[in-house]
């Protein structure tokens, strides 16, 4: 019979990992479908983005009150590992709380720890359910997250919350059946906080705790493996890319516009004929700006799939306050459906229109909230420059004004109408 | 006043000490000149040898950048490198946020390299120095002033502290608005929104700002850029309060009430 669970453990694990991995592989192929850029510089700042901006979660401390409960949830999910730790090695050993003999008088310490670590992840869980569906904050409620998305944040909390529950069953069933000096179960002393639950199931008899304790024990990591799966078809993904993406966050200050070389150099050629190479026929032209994740890089695709979801950009965006079409959370999304869809296979459709609209891209004043206020470090900024420089170079698509505003520009030196010598009138009035 | 271009001084063969890049707002915009007039009436009575462009100046080309126009910015940049470089120009002073970002962040790559400073820092270092002085008991004295951080300024480059520190001199009372420092809201300009209608939307960005400010209660909205300034000033005119709430420079602020 043991060894019967410890084949069905073995399964369960085997597939959670298969799966996990296809999956990983699959969006580490569609991340690459962004063009490469080398960000392999500074890696004492980088390295350092990854400890504040990822670990500390530094910008989520912006609003201290729910960085600390999102502080409870990161903490609990990174801690509790160790637990999951055991109940594998336990599982596949077909053993009971290895860890108990070897740790000695810590163990119920470290468990007493967890446990209090899991009361409060699903006390802060409980707390974001009713934030988003109560009290409904305005971030929570906006069309951005109309259908699924909406739904996805649910589960996830709600998923959560159930699998601190069944831990925490699960070690109050043990702790009574321990009590009881039944056989397999440890003697370890009790938990900080199941010890206080312990006489609601005082009244049991000991084949119906093991069955708690056993069914609890196995929900909880069949939860935890299913959950693993659900993660990477989901914005919860944002555990794990949001340190790659502090990692690879942008380095130069906020206000700098990624440079194009290839129309510096094509510049410097029309300007200074003398340097351009002889065979410049042979050149290939460039496609400039993004239409598609394709042109976009890694880091922007890669900024994509971190996402979360929460709206800080879009609740800072002077356009999406204002009601434009423009949302750069909704930049995000579509960005990363689009390059799932590609992933796939989708033809004939592209970021630009088919998911992104040009009245969005338009609306955009170029102000910096969204990046500001990011906390996995994702910049809609980069991608709306990229896709507006599509259109005005690829498909001279501009409003009219801008139009007018380049030729200022081009003939007068200035964005408005103006004759050039009239520049030092303010001098003379 | 005085001002002497870059090509005088080169003719006298001197250097000054400061180049005032005026940027096309404040070169051509009426309102914006009296800005500029401002800033160079504080930079003469401080004894600041400076010089502008003159004619030779033109615009950035961040507009044309941010509108997705790299080809026409490249082209602004090449030719003010050209001129900025042979004139051997070290250290340049500016009163718009957008050509301090790009004249500071932008151009570096491009060979142009320059201590870039935006006026706000620059007034901050002139008062620190004692070079301002500000009168006893000045005009805006106990008055209460909101200051609006432009985004190229504040966010862009991290400038929060030098434009209120300035402020402190005028002896007034500075109140901040809810969204201000690095939460501070846009005017609704940047992106080159300044030179086309906004997109369709329940209200307007400059509106929303403008209401924000007012609401403060403060007589004056201080502000360190040309495009925020014909924002906010439409922003305060929606609401009504136009005669009561005034949207002025920091430069003009000051100038208004140094010693002489």
């Amino acid at each position: 019979m043991q060894i019967v669970s410890q084949l069905l453990f073995f399964a369960a694990l085997a597939a959670a990992v298969f799966f996990f991995s296809r999956r990983a592989a699959g969006i580490r192929r569609n991340i690459l479908q962004g063009r490469d850029i080398d960000l392999s510089d500074q890696p004492g700042r980088r390295w350092n983005n990854l400890l504040l901006l990822a670990f500390g979660q530094k910008k989520m401390f912006r609003n201290p009150l729910v960085a600390v409960l999102h502080f409870f949830v990161y903490a609990g999910f990174v801690i509790i590992n160790l637990e999951i730790l055991e109940i594998i090695i336990d599982g596949l050993a077909g053993t009971h709380r290895i860890f108990a003999p070897v740790l000695g008088p810590v163990y119920p310490v470290l468990i007493g720890c967890f446990e209090i670590l899991a009361v409060l992840v699903a006390v802060s869980c409980a707390i974001f359910l009713v934030r988003r569906n109560i009290l409904k904050l305005k971030r929570f409620i906006s069309h951005d997250l109309d259908g699924w998305p909406r739904s996805d944040a649910n589960y996830i909390l709600i998923t959560e919350i159930v699998l601190m529950l069944l831990f925490l069953t699960m070690n109050t069933a043990d702790g009574v059946l321990q009590s009881r000096g039944a056989a397999h179960y440890t003697e370890t002393g009790s938990f900080w906080v199941t010890g206080m639950f312990q006489p609601l199931f005082e009244g049991f008899s000991d084949s119906t705790l093991a069955g708690i304790e056993r069914g609890a024990w196995w929900l909880h990591i069949l939860g935890i493996f299913a959950f693993l799966n659900y993660l990477p078809w989901s914005k919860h993904l944002h555990i794990i890319l949001a340190f790659p993406n502090a990692y690879f966050a942008r380095l130069e200050p906020n206000g700098k516009m990624e440079n194009m070389p290839a129309i510096q150099q094509e510049v410097l050629y029309a300007m200074q004929p003398e340097l351009a190479p002889t065979d410049a026929s042979a050149a290939e032209v460039p496609k400039f700006g993004a239409k598609d994740v394709h042109d976009l890089t890694w880091k922007n695709l890669l900024d994509a799939f971190s996402c979360t979801e929460c709206g800080r950009c879009s609740a800072a965006c002077p356009a999406t306050q204002t009601g434009k079409a423009l949302s750069p959370r909704l930049i995000m999304m579509k960005t990363r459906d689009r390059a799932e869809a590609a992933g796939r296979g989708e033809t004939g459709k592209t970021l630009l229109r088919d998911y992104i609209s040009e009245e969005e891209l338009r609306a955009c004043t170029s102000c910096g909230a969204c990046v500001q206020e990011c906390p996995v470090s994702i910049n809609p900024l980069d991608i709306i420059f990229q896709m507006r420089r599509h259109l005005v170079m690829e498909e001279s698509s501009a409003p009219q004004e801008w139009t007018l505003m380049f030729s200022n520009i081009e003939n007068n030196m200035a964005p408005w109408k103006s004759s050039p010598d009239e520049r030092d009138a303010w001098i003379h009035a | 006043m005085q001002i002497k271009t870059m090509a005088e001084y080169f003719a006298e063969g001197e250097t000054p000490e400061v180049l005032f890049w005026v940027g096309c707002a404040g070169s051509i915009d009426q309102r914006s000149q009296k800005i500029t007039r401002a800033f160079a009436e504080i930079l003469t009575r401080t004894g600041t040898k400076f010089a502008v462009l003159g004619k030779e100046e033109a615009c950035t080309g961040d507009p044309a950048r941010r509108a997705g126009n790299e080809f026409l910015f490249q082209m602004m940049a090449y030719n003010n490198i050209q001129v900025l470089n042979n004139y051997g120009v070290k250290k340049i002073v500016t009163a718009c946020p957008h050509c301090f970002n790009t004249l500071k962040n932008e151009y570096p790559e491009l060979g142009g390299h320059y201590e870039v400073m935006h006026h706000t820092t620059f007034l901050q270092g002139l008062i620190n120095e004692g070079r301002i002085k500000m009168k006893e008991g000045g005009s805006f004295k106990g008055k209460k002033i909101t200051y609006h951080d432009s985004c190229y300024l504040g966010r862009a480059n991290g400038i929060y502290e030098a434009p209120r520190a300035v402020l402190e001199a005028l002896d007034a009372e500075l109140v901040e608005m809810k969204r201000c420092g690095s939460r501070g809201m846009c005017c609704g300009a940047g992106g080159a929104q300044m030179f086309k209608e906004e997109e369709k939307g329940t209200t307007r960005v400059n509106f929303e700002r403008g209401r924000e400010a007012v609401d403060t209660g403060a007589e004056i909205i201080a502000s360190n850029c040309p495009f925020c300034m014909t924002m906010l000033t439409d922003g305060v005119k929606e609401t009504g309060k136009e005669d009561s709430v005034k949207v002025l420079d920091l430069a003009e602020l000051i100038a208004r009430d140094m010693q002489e």
